[in-house]
């Protein structure tokens, strides 16, 4: 008898908690970028707490699987770290909009046995170590910016992701910026005919690889340096000034630039006296006019959200928040999301 | 099996007692209706395997036909990879993926076989049982496990040991290149790893269905134990090896994860076992979650055929090579 109650008070318990969760959720779904991941999560377990009404899934698939799910609509919303082409967008039936969240700086990372810090480099000379040109630690072109520190006769071995990713092409899109040669040979995307290097999974396997080659030399998402106590490289802006990587000096370098009115823009290698030179956005793509009304508000209300009473978050995990002027810019961007002529925002 | 079983509800039914024929007539019409339905249930999940073959190599071939068509056998032959200017072929990634997994063979057959043997020919009870345990441990293991026990463990020892073959053997172009430790050689020794639970257990298996007689009839002969797993159990059931070596090729053509972690991921062809390399399984796996243009996508979904292509003619060629040592075969 005890048995048989203690199942029938099992059964209430489940069929009320599923019924409850049913009655609150309205359920918003999206998928893409991997590298704002964190922050995304956060800012949608943050959100529960003041509209109990949405649930926001994310899956984070990458950039290229958020694109051509929010495009095919099986998501409410797409992420990605590199902006769509205007091909790409011209395809669609619907205006897609680029939503700029935080802003993300890639940094160089080495390992120079007796050089714990304090190495400099210009985009010139990280270029053409990824190009192949240049292969020792004592290469006189090295040398000469590096005069207070002592490099050794190492060969350099080159490190990189293996996979595709918004790191990759945030990378690649600097050394086409400030080469020549890296822009007509290798280009800039996602994934790349690399001319040397080891590949390797994701910001850790690349972090791995670096700690564990000596004259190593590679490129990770800030935050995956600072937390792992990888060594950084301070990076030669366009203003000629040595930057290390930091949250601030990726925002100046989001300040540094003309915004468009779409906010498709690279950030990369961007004007400012301390502004860091790898950075750059990252975006949600939404459409501006929403194929379902209920699903296209909330999402409006989360978005102006996350870009204004969210951001503070972002720092936490090591995103730079967007500048005011940007910040302002989305508010006024969003205020045009609507439903069949009907916007959401005030 | 099914017929036996059918014939013997009729044996039974046959010869129907004094009282019950009625229910004996319900009883043989529920088992006909049984063995139907199992029939037909049967046949269905077979065809559904079928099914399932068919919808793979159509799904590839219709996602892979922008490539296919653009590139024709010039894919296969191409030997570069470039996702920025659209420029893709598949013939490093092949070579990445069949040469890494040959190397494995080459280093887990042998001991894979020293294993089996003993286990089957040579081991006491009480040692066998442990050494048969140990071998479904390895199995066990997921390939991520073993991929992070290569990055730590075997890349290292790979990278240490290379300026030793290179004093020694710095003529030979497979010793060549600079000591990075991600090579085809640390793909090769992680597959062979995990390749050798695979292959000791279906030859212990293939082994162990040699008859006594025929063991007894070579010592009655006056052979040594040696001459006996040599002369007689190893060639009395050769297609059973084969089948499980090619198992083991089979499982090393399609391995991603452990591979991936320590190759190098750098897609070119070079004679040197230190220069890192790069599979198909392992190439799909890092770029496909980040393939954004239409051309990038089917190149990799016909790389994904190529290597549906690949073990098929393994399996192919195992089939044939199993059925041709079985004929020729020993006296059964």
């Amino acid at each position: 008898m005890g048995k048989r109650s203690l199942v029938v008070a099992l059964v209430l318990m489940l069929t009320l908690s599923t019924a409850g969760t049913a009655l609150a959720n309205l359920q918003i779904n999206g998928a893409g970028a991997s590298f704002p991941f964190p922050i995304y999560s956060r800012w949608f377990d943050e959100y529960r707490q003041i509209d109990p009404a949405v649930q926001i899934n994310y899956q984070s698939i990458g950039s290229g699987g958020g694109i051509s799910q929010i495009t095919a609509r099986t998501v409410d919303f797409g992420a990605t770290d590199g902006p769509m082409t205007d091909e790409a967008l011209a395809e669609l039936d619907r205006k897609l909009l680029h939503i700029p969240t935080v802003i993300g700086a890639v940094s160089v990372v080495y390992n120079i046995p007796g050089v714990d810090s304090g190495l400099k480099l210009t985009g010139d000379i990280l270029a053409d170590i990824y190009l192949g040109e240049i292969t020792n630690w004592n290469d006189a072109r090295i040398a000469e910016i590096n005069s207070d520190i002592v490099l050794p006769h190492l060969s350099i071995a080159v490190a990189r992701r293996s996979d595709g990713s918004g790191t990759t092409f945030t990378f690649s899109d600097y050394l086409s910026s400030v080469s020549e040669t890296w822009k007509n040979r290798v280009g800039a995307g996602n994934a790349l005919r690399w001319p040397v290097g080891l590949g390797a999974k994701g910001n850790e396997g690349v972090a791995g690889l670096v700690r564990q080659l000596p004259g190593a030399i590679g490129y990770v998402e800030q935050a995956y340096a600072e937390q792992n106590n990888l060594s950084q490289a301070a990076l030669q802006n366009k203003a000629g000034n040595y930057i290390m990587p930091s949250l601030e000096g990726a925002s100046l370098a989001a300040a540094g630039v003309d915004m468009p009115s779409d906010f498709r823009v690279s950030i990369v290698n961007a004007a400012g006296e301390q502004a860091y030179p790898i950075a750059t956005f990252t975006w949600l793509l939404v459409y501006e006019n929403a194929f379902d009304e209920a699903v296209g508000g909330k999402l409006a209300e989360f978005l102006l959200w996350a870009v204004t009473e969210g951001a503070p978050y972002a720092e936490e995990l090591h995103y730079a928040p967007l500048p005011a002027e940007v910040a302002e810019m989305v508010k006024d961007t969003l205020k045009q999301l609507h439903f069949n002529g009907t916007p959401f925002l005030q | 099996m099914m017929q036996q079983l059918h014939k013997g509800h009729l044996g039974r039914d046959s010869s129907p007692g004094a009282q019950g024929e009625h229910k004996q007539d319900k009883r043989m019409l529920a088992a006909t209706i049984q063995d139907r339905a199992f029939k037909h249930i049967s046949l269905l999940a077979a065809l559904a395997v079928l099914a399932l073959v068919v919808v793979i190599v159509y799904q590839l071939t219709t996602n892979a036909w922008e490539a296919i068509s653009r590139y024709r056998l010039g894919f296969v032959l191409s030997s570069v990879w470039d996702p920025v200017f659209h420029d893709y072929g598949a013939l490093p990634f092949v070579f990445g993926t069949v040469v890494s997994s040959l190397l494995a063979l080459l280093i887990a057959v042998p001991l894979s076989l020293g294993v089996a043997i003993f286990l089957s020919e040579i081991a006491t009870a009480k040692l066998r049982r442990p050494i048969i345990f140990l071998v479904e441990v390895l199995a066990s293991i997921p390939s991520v496990i073993y991929g992070l026990w290569g990055i730590f463990v075997l890349v290292p020892l790979v990278r240490q040991s290379q300026p030793f073959f290179q004093r020694w053997f710095g003529f030979l172009p497979i010793f060549q290149g600079p000591p990075f430790g991600y090579s085809l050689l640390a793909a090769a020794i992680i597959l062979a790893i995990m390749i050798i639970p695979t292959i000791t257990s279906l030859s212990r298996d293939a082994l162990a269905a040699v008859p006594n007689h025929q063991r007894e009839a070579s010592y009655a002969l006056g052979a040594s134990h040696w001459e006996t797993i040599k002369n007689v159990v190893l060639p009395y059931n050769k297609s059973g090896i084969i089948a499980a070596v090619m198992l083991g090729l089979g499982r090393a053509l399609g391995e991603t994860m452990a591979v991936t972690m320590v190759i190098g991921n750098m897609p070119q062809i070079s004679a040197s076992l230190f220069m890192p390399a790069q599979t198909m399984a392992s190439l799909i796996a890092n770029e496909f979650g980040e393939a954004v243009s239409p051309l990038h996508v089917s190149a990799l979904m016909e790389i994904g055929l190529l290597l549906f292509l690949v073990t098929l003619l393994i399996n192919v060629l195992a089939k044939f090579l199993t059925t041709r040592t079985k004929h020729k075969g020993v006296q059964k």
